[in-house]
């Protein structure tokens, strides 16, 4: 019988054909934690009676969701965390790198085949490397960090095949949204979502990643791209290693298949309050505005702000609104440095921050009163994640914010000139 | 972690019963504890801030022995164990759904709740008196009984060792890729 990807990677790191519904103690070739979950993963570690870590290389320590720290208790936690770091002997980039997922992706601590959990929803990102990734809970990284390995359920696949040309100011956010209101919020629950077809694979590594993100918002465990041309030349100078072969089988066995075109698509917005909330923007267009947040580990890659730059032109940002910037590294946002994107935004009104979670923490900074209005291309949109519950959050591509930052209203990016 | 009752709660427990918390569905761990708590760990602590903003009467009046009863994907969004913690913190124990979030289940097991499946909660209603019956294992609600779903064997363990920790804390090492079981 075939295999999905997913029975791929379980069953070539288990050494044995796994399929989905079976329960494994499988390897954990990589661990990440940060300043929210991770302060808990160690206290729970050590509560199991841990002492040494089992594979200190494995884990990554970094700080992304409070930094630099907004509080006490953040920045007790950070000193918490860096102890840990320097006991255990574990790799610790504490605040330097930027938002978690971006970093995991870049330094390349995410490869084909690659079993990975991290102590955060969005750990399903790195399936863009081809990797087996999920997100965790702080006790279940405790054992993580005791044992180096964890146990899973495999899980069943739905298969997401893509076709189509993006029209102009239509990307892989209209998509992952398209698919999300498709789906729902719990469509694909417990399941691995398979991404395939001649989109995905046309499709550049930060479209991957933001496809792949977002498979946690319809309660999948990942989202994944079998590795191509495009994953290896990404994996080149991150990871020594040489490209292999993985793919699903034809014939593998998949609890749902869906295809979507993308010909047609119309930028996409997800409404309050719900991710899977998603309409054409025709139907939100005039919603007035009070801040819009350009990042995140959805949309806060170079290509992203590239785009956004690109609808932004040498206008100005509304008056109305408060733009926040933030890319998601350090090596995305000295892209945009380089490229002069950071000056454009500047001057056209943007607040420009460094590297990390920013508004889409609902804690740091960037707040919302009640009764006040974001749009963001980051990936939640739940009462209160952006700070007060009586206030609305809508989500779109970076095109879509530009474009809206821009007029101050929720506004089509393709009637922008 | 449990909470000690007071004299005082003791004897709020005896005259009000446990109740019912009625939830709909894709209720998220925004909404059970949203980010700007997320430096407390303290499930007491965290239980102060429950449903800060959505519903506010949570925090103050949950008690032990109270029942969440919600539709489908319970726990949806972030993986913070904050989430449940506060739950635990305010005293609940048992939280009924028709489905769950994955992560959420997983650290409601983890953290020794009992998340349980129910395949249909629109009978029951919020404030309804509840309880889970020991004996057959049914959820008593508003005078009615209603079939609980079985916790997954491989989970089975956990639960019955009060948690991951519990279950960890007499592990000395695990061997890796044995197939355990095949779950449901």
């Amino acid at each position: 019988m075939g295999k999905t990807l997913t029975e791929e990677i379980f069953s070539a790191r288990c050494g044995s054909p796994v399929q989905a519904g079976e329960v494994v103690m499988a390897p954990v070739d990589r661990a990440m934690i940060h300043d929210i979950t991770g302060p808990l993963a160690i206290q729970k570690f050590r509560e199991m009676g841990g002492t040494r870590v089992a594979d200190p290389e494995g884990v990554v320590i970094l700080f992304d969701h409070q930094v630099p720290a907004d509080s006490i208790e953040a920045a007790q936690n950070h000193v918490f965390m860096r102890m840990f770091a320097e006991e255990q002997g574990i790799r610790n980039l504490d605040l330097r790198e930027g938002v978690c997922h971006q970093v995991m992706m870049e330094k390349g601590y995410a490869a084909p085949g690659e079993i990975v959990v991290g102590a955060d929803s969005h750990t399903c990102m790195y399936g863009a490397a081809g990797a087996f990734a999920t997100g965790i809970g702080s006790t279940d990284m405790g054992f993580v960090l005791k044992f180096g390995a964890l146990y899973f359920r495999v899980p069943e696949s739905t298969r997401a095949e893509v076709s189509g040309t993006f029209p102009r100011r239509v990307g892989p956010k209209d998509l992952i949204l398209a698919i999300a209101g498709d789906i729902g919020a719990d469509g694909a629950a417990y399941r691995a979502i398979e991404f395939a077809g001649g989109t995905i694979r046309g499709m550049d590594m930060a479209g991957r990643m933001t496809c792949c993100n977002m498979a946690i918002e319809m309660g999948a465990k990942t989202g994944l791209v079998a590795p191509d041309r495009i994953t290896w030349e990404y994996m080149a100078g991150r990871r020594d290693m040489k490209p292999f072969p993985l793919d699903a089988d034809p014939d593998a066995t998949y609890a749902d298949r869906r295809r979507y075109d993308v010909s047609d698509l119309a930028p996409q917005v997800a409404v309050p309050h719900n991710v899977d909330h998603v309409v054409d923007v025709g139907e939100v267009e005039g919603t007035p505005l009070d801040q819009v947040f350009i990042g995140s580990c959805t949309n806060g890659r170079f290509e992203d702000l590239a785009e956004a730059a690109e609808v932004l032109g040498d206008r100005s940002f509304s008056e109305k609104v408060r733009v926040i910037v933030i890319p998601s590294s350090r090596d995305e946002y000295l892209k945009a440095l380089r490229a002069g994107l950071v000056e454009r935004f500047v001057v056209a009104g943007a607040l420009v921050e460094a590297p990390c979670c920013g508004p889409c923490m609902g804690g740091a900074f960037g707040l919302l009163a009640p009764g006040e209005v974001s749009l963001s291309t980051s990936n939640r949109n739940f009462r209160g994640r952006q700070g007060s519950a009586e206030a609305k959050v809508y989500l779109c591509s970076p095109a879509t914010a530009a474009a809206s930052a821009v007029t101050g209203q929720i506004t089509d990016p393709r009637e922008v000139v | 972690m449990a909470r000690k009752k007071t004299m005082a709660e003791a004897a709020t427990a005896m005259t009000n019963p446990p109740r019912v918390w009625k939830f709909g569905d894709d209720v998220d761990t925004d909404q059970i504890i949203p980010g700007r708590f997320l430096t407390i760990y303290d499930p007491r602590e965290l239980a102060r801030h429950a449903f800060e903003g959505t519903r506010d009467e949570f925090a103050r009046q949950a008690k032990d022995g109270d029942i969440i009863v919600a539709g489908r994907n319970f726990g949806c969004g972030s993986s913070r164990e904050h989430a449940p913690l506060a739950l635990k913190g305010a005293g609940v124990r048992v939280i009924v759904a028709e489905s769950f979030a994955r992560i959420f289940y997983r650290n409601a097991v983890n953290v020794g709740l009992f998340p349980v499946v129910c395949t249909d909660t629109s009978g029951i209603s919020d404030g309804d008196e509840a309880g889970v019956d020991a004996g057959t294992g049914m959820l008593v609600a508003g005078g009615r009984k209603y079939t609980l779903e079985e916790v997954p064997r491989f989970l089975q363990e956990i639960v019955d060792a009060g948690g991951l920790v519990e279950y960890a804390r007499g592990l000395e090492e695990v061997t890796t890729c044995q197939k355990t079981i095949r779950s449901r």
